[in-house]
């Protein structure tokens, strides 16, 4: 197999990558379903208060000048199986080039695809997490053109019975850039397999081919054109990611292309019911890009409208150039490409029974919309709301916190304040710590039973996350029990009066706010451990006393 | 009616038994048992059943029963050319292997095909051999595994003599469209063996070796049978793993077993057919031992057809058919009356729709699946300045003239805006061909044909006239729509050549009732007066 494959690329291939030629066939879309859609506009005031949504609308309407967006996306989502969607090749990304091929996934002479059947659980997983219709009966298409990364010289993918369809997904914007809930259309989630890697040589004179990821599962999800703001769809592109994450279908990760947005942009005057020319936009590795990306290509688009250059406006693809922070053409479109497609003779319709549909439905964790209601419900404000359910260990840490009684508000506090900073710092996640949720429950109980103050209930914290143990244990060791006693404390606050004569006179001359030195003087004969309301009202006493 | 012939019968693998210990006919797990009977010297015998026997009673070794076909290869290749590469001295090293294994007493040595030399048609991958598919663009190329039909039969056994020629992919069917070289047909070397599968016909038809496997999209077994004189089976769609044969058009491929007799064709079909985890399309349809339902030419009752209700399709015997073909097929359907079976004539409305429809389901599934060969990893690649050029010269070196043709039929039909007109249109077409043959075969266990329109032709007599040879498909293609089992056996011949030319029977059943056709081929073949199907070619010798 090295022989053969070693074979392919001995000969330098003689095309070079920057002669355009590379890119006019490179991953070419499925740009008619993000057109079909007529559904102008899906934006449903739910949960979010009228006033945030309108506000943030009008300043959008300021912002784009009497001009709307509409954006679409699609999303390639790799899927962590342990093998690839049609053969027995692990996918390990990162890993030696042409490591993980076999004659099936090379597209040698005779080999055929088997379906992964992994591939289907994980797409009717994701289907159902989008609120979708699943397909009870769906197949296999082949998409074809010509492209070095494309072993077979076609794409097995499923093109009119796509496995789910006529979904959408509920998010909430977050709080600084301006809130509100959404509700975005999915047209469409399909499976298919992903195409291999060129590496282009330094010179450009050839390139070569690493069929690694070839055949490696990848689901499609095709959004409706909703979107009308590059946050809004940083928000869908993220919410899929976690969605995809609570699942556990795929590590969701943008770096290394586990997570792929192509978002197609247009503009049209407000109240126009048709859709302007589209532009498609790659390469945004961070929703963050994606987000600026698209603010960039609405206002370009303006821009364009405004000086009356709207035919200036191409169906084109553009790249997103992160230095620059602008968007560059990268080829312009000559028609419309010609996949011909049809149905993959090889492989079997896929043929789903309810069972199965119910078996998978059952098995479905809670998912991120649900979480942020069930928050939300508890009290919470929509910031903590989302910091706690956009991630989902974090979420489960939350939630295992109160199953062991803590109170929402108190583990939210500590889960958004010092761990959140320890975790940052330390560029841990939650689970890595040593910290469990019992004990975290445990540290909120003992401050609220008096048993250690809040003060020293930081310093416990600290240690519990870095070295692990139990409240009682660290507490117990570093004697750290509050002293609630009023006598002992009277104790201490006499003999701190006592040994600072100098600022009794000064206070007592009305220099009140003395209280303090004289409460901090205590706190430290105390090593800490006073109960700071005992400790004032004693001290109160003492030094008002004649 | 018949040329008379009288080319005496070949006894090529019985030649060193006396007749009394010879046995024919009868089940591979009866033979150490079985007490000899004596039978007339007659129709076709079964060759791997006396080579098992001569292996087992140590009557003739491996290396001789393989120098034996390989010395008769070579004497005949000259003019035949069968095969695209031969693999003499590996068949001859294994062949040693199994004598030593047998020497020394081991238990399993002799497999069910044990030293059955067999030839393999070579779009069909092996991983010791070249594979080319018959086209330049794989010349060299050597798979990195074994066809899981190749795998199977060499499980039990069986020893790889070598490639068999083919038109180009399986496209075409004369074996004219080979890269390499002409095939010709054993019973006269100006004729073409047939195709696609023509050189693994021709291979069988020669007696160069004792079986082979062939693949069958819209006729490539049947039709070749038939010009050779051999027995061809079509099993159903799915019953063998298409795992390692090079897809030309994969709704329609079956890989498909040539022999001398029914007897070793249906033993082939036992040890290649069932489910492959590599092939979705494979069925799991239990496989019968069909050679071991097979009954004895001396147990056969009189009429031992009695209750079998056969079918002949009108359509077949009508204009465009040859006279001869015609009273031969009308022969055999007498033949069968008299076996017992009830004959009457059906009609199959949808049959000559049949033949564009395969060709534009065929051309466009072959469009996507010859898009592998772009010489980017494997097979041969030109060099060039930029991408579209590299695939663009690497193509059009590589590929011969029929293929490129229907590639372009394909891609054609397949484009947008024509894909209603005639891809999806050829689709439901298919579908009225399967159910007018649903019904048929509701009311008859059998449906009979020619396997071709003609026995075969000359040499370049059609090579620029593709209509007419795609015409010549009329009898088999309906078959590969449908996904039904056919076995074509030899039934007569027709004036040409020194000795006649042989002309076969179509005989097409239910989705996997493979048993009941070589069961019903075998009797007709046993029972079949007058003929032999030894070509001239060995007599001379």
């Amino acid at each position: 197999m090295a022989l053969t494959l070693l074979r392919g690329m001995r000969t330098p291939i003689s095309f070079r990558s920057n002669s355009g030629l590379l890119f006019t066939v490179l991953r070419p879309r499925l740009s008619r379903f993000t057109t079909r859609a007529e559904s102008a506009q899906a934006t449903e005031p739910k949960a979010a208060p009228k006033s945030i949504q309108l506000a943030t609308k009008e300043a959008a309407e300021q912002k784009t000048q009497g001009f709307e967006a509409v954006i679409g996306i699609e999303t390639h989502v790799q899927l962590s199986t342990v093998t690839k969607a049609f053969c027995s090749c692990p996918y390990n990304y990162g890993s030696q080039p042409n490591s993980t091929i076999c004659p099936t996934c090379m597209g040698h002479p005779g080999a055929l695809p088997v379906l992964n059947e992994k591939v289907v659980e994980c797409a009717v997983k994701l289907g159902l997490a989008l609120n979708c219709e699943i397909s009870m009966i769906s197949k296999f298409d082949r998409k074809q053109y010509f492209y070095p990364d494309l072993p077979k010289g076609y794409q097995i993918s499923q093109f009119d019975i796509p496995i789910a369809k006529k979904g959408y997904v509920n998010l909430d914007l977050p709080v600084e850039f301006g809130g509100g809930h959404r509700k975005f259309g999915i047209t469409r989630v399909h499976m298919e397999e992903d195409a291999g890697k060129l590496l282009h040589s330094e010179s450009g004179s050839y390139s070569q081919v690493d069929l690694n990821r070839a055949g490696v599962p990848l689901l499609e999800i095709v959004s409706e054109p909703d979107m009308r703001t590059g946050i809004e769809a940083a928000e869908y592109g993220a919410e899929l990611q976690r969605i995809v994450r609570y699942l556990g279908v795929s590590n969701g990760n943008m770096q290394e292309g586990s997570l792929r947005c192509d978002v197609n942009v247009s503009v049209r005057p407000v109240g126009q019911s048709e859709f302007g020319t589209k532009v498609e936009i790659k390469n945004m590795n961070s929703f963050s890009e994606i987000n600026r990306a698209i603010d960039y290509e609405i206002s370009r688009q303006i821009m364009l409208h405004k000086e009356g250059q709207a035919d200036q406006i191409v169906q084109e693809t553009r790249l997103w150039d992160e230095s620059s922070q602008k968007t560059f053409t990268m080829r312009k479109k000559e028609g419309l490409a010609d996949y011909r497609y049809f149905p993959e003779p090889d492989l079997p319709e896929v043929v789903l029974s309810t069972d199965y549909i119910d078996e998978i439905s059952k098995s479905m964790p809670e998912l991120p919309e649900a979480k942020r209601r069930r928050y939300e419900n508890m009290g919470l404000s929509m910031q903590d709301v989302l910091f706690l359910a956009n991630d989902d260990n974090v979420a489960h840490f939350f939630d295992s916190t109160l199953e062991h009684g803590a109170d929402a508000k108190l583990a939210c506090n500590w889960i958004m304040g010092d761990i959140a900073a320890y975790l940052k710092n330390e560029k841990l996640s939650i689970n890595e710590t040593k910290l469990t949720p019992l004990e975290l429950s445990e540290l909120i109980e003992s401050i609220k039973n008096g048993t250690i103050s809040g003060k020293i209930g930081k310093e416990i914290l600290v240690e519990l996350i870095a070295k692990g143990g139990t409240v009682k244990g660290v507490i117990e060791e570093k004697d750290l029990v509050q002293i609630a006693d009023p006598a002992a404390i009277e104790a201490m606050v006499d003999k701190v009066i006592a040994d600072n004569p100098k600022q009794l006179e000064q206070y007592r001359a009305g220099k009140t706010k003395l209280q303090g030195f004289f409460a901090g003087q205590v706190m430290k004969a105390s090593k800490g451990k006073a109960n700071p309301v005992l400790l004032n009202k004693i001290l109160g006493e003492k030094l008002n006393a004649n | 009616m018949p040329p008379p012939l009288q080319a005496h019968r070949l006894l090529i693998s019985h030649r060193r038994l006396p007749t009394p210990a010879r046995r024919r006919f009868t089940a591979v797990s009866s033979v150490q048992s079985a007490p000899a009977t004596t039978l007339a010297p007659g129709p076709a015998t079964s060759s791997i059943l006396s080579i098992r026997e001569s292996l087992l009673s140590g009557e003739r070794t491996a290396v001789d029963i393989t120098s034996e076909y390989l010395s008769r290869l070579r004497r005949t290749e000259p003019s035949v050319r069968s095969f695209i590469h031969v693999a003499d001295a590996a068949a001859e090293r294994e062949a040693e292997e199994l004598d030593r294994r047998i020497a020394s007493g081991e238990k399993d040595a002799v497999g069910p095909l044990a030293g059955v030399l067999v030839g393999v048609k070579d779009n069909l991958c092996t991983a010791n051999m070249p594979s080319t598919g018959g086209s330049r663009i794989l010349d060299g190329y050597r798979p990195a595994y074994d066809a899981t039909a190749v795998r199977r039969l060499r499980e039990a056994g069986a020893i790889v003599v070598g490639k068999t020629n083919l038109d180009e992919f399986g496209m075409g069917s004369t074996t004219e469209g080979s890269a390499f070289q002409v095939t010709t047909n054993p019973w006269d070397d100006s004729r073409v063996p047939g195709g696609s599968s023509g050189g693994s016909a021709s291979a069988v038809s020669a007696r160069q070796c004792v079986v082979s496997l062939g693949s069958d999209t819209g006729g490539s077994v049947r039709q070749p049978a038939s010009f050779c004189g051999v027995v061809g089976l079509k099993p159903t769609y799915g019953r063998v793993s298409r795992f390692g044969l090079m897809a030309y058009a994969s709704s329609l491929d079956v890989v498909g077993c040539f022999g001398s007799s029914v007897f070793d064709t249906a033993t082939i079909l036992s040890v290649v057919a069932g489910h492959d985890k590599m092939d979705s399309t494979s069925s799991s349809q239990d496989v019968p031992d069909y050679a071991s339902e097979l009954v004895s030419l001396d147990s056969l009752e009189s009429k031992p057809l009695n209750g079998v209700r056969i079918g002949i399709i009108q359509e077949t015997l009508g204009e465009g058919v040859d006279t001869g073909v015609v009273s031969s097929i009308k022969g055999a359907a007498s033949h069968l009356e008299r076996l017992g079976s009830v004959v009457e004539e059906v009609s199959l409305p949808s049959f000559s729709l049949g033949l564009p429809a395969y060709y534009i389901l065929a051309s466009s599934e072959a469009s996507s699946n010859l898009s592998r060969y772009d010489g980017i990893r494997y097979g041969r690649q030109v060099s060039a300045d930029d991408l579209n050029e590299v695939y663009g010269e690497s193509r059009a070196n590589g590929l011969g003239h029929e293929v490129k043709m229907r590639i372009l039929m394909g891609t054609y039909a397949l484009s947008a805006g024509y894909y209603d007109a005639y891809y999806k249109r050829a689709q439901q077409v298919r579908t009225l061909v399967k159910e007018s043959f649903k019904d048929a075969l509701e009311r008859y266990d059998i449906l009979i044909s020619p396997a071709a329109p003609s026995a075969a032709y000359k040499i370049g007599e059609k090579i620029n006239d593709p209509l007419a040879m795609y015409a010549g498909d009329i009898m088999t293609v309906n078959v590969n729509l449908a996904g039904l089992p056919a076995l074509v056996v030899p039934c007569g011949f027709v004036e040409g050549g020194a000795a006649g030319l042989p002309v076969g029977l179509q005989m097409i059943g239910s989705p996997f009732s493979e048993g009941n056709l070589l069961r019903v081929g075998h009797i007709f073949e046993q029972t079949l007066q007058n003929f032999s199907f030894v070509p001239p070619l060995l007599a001379e010798h």
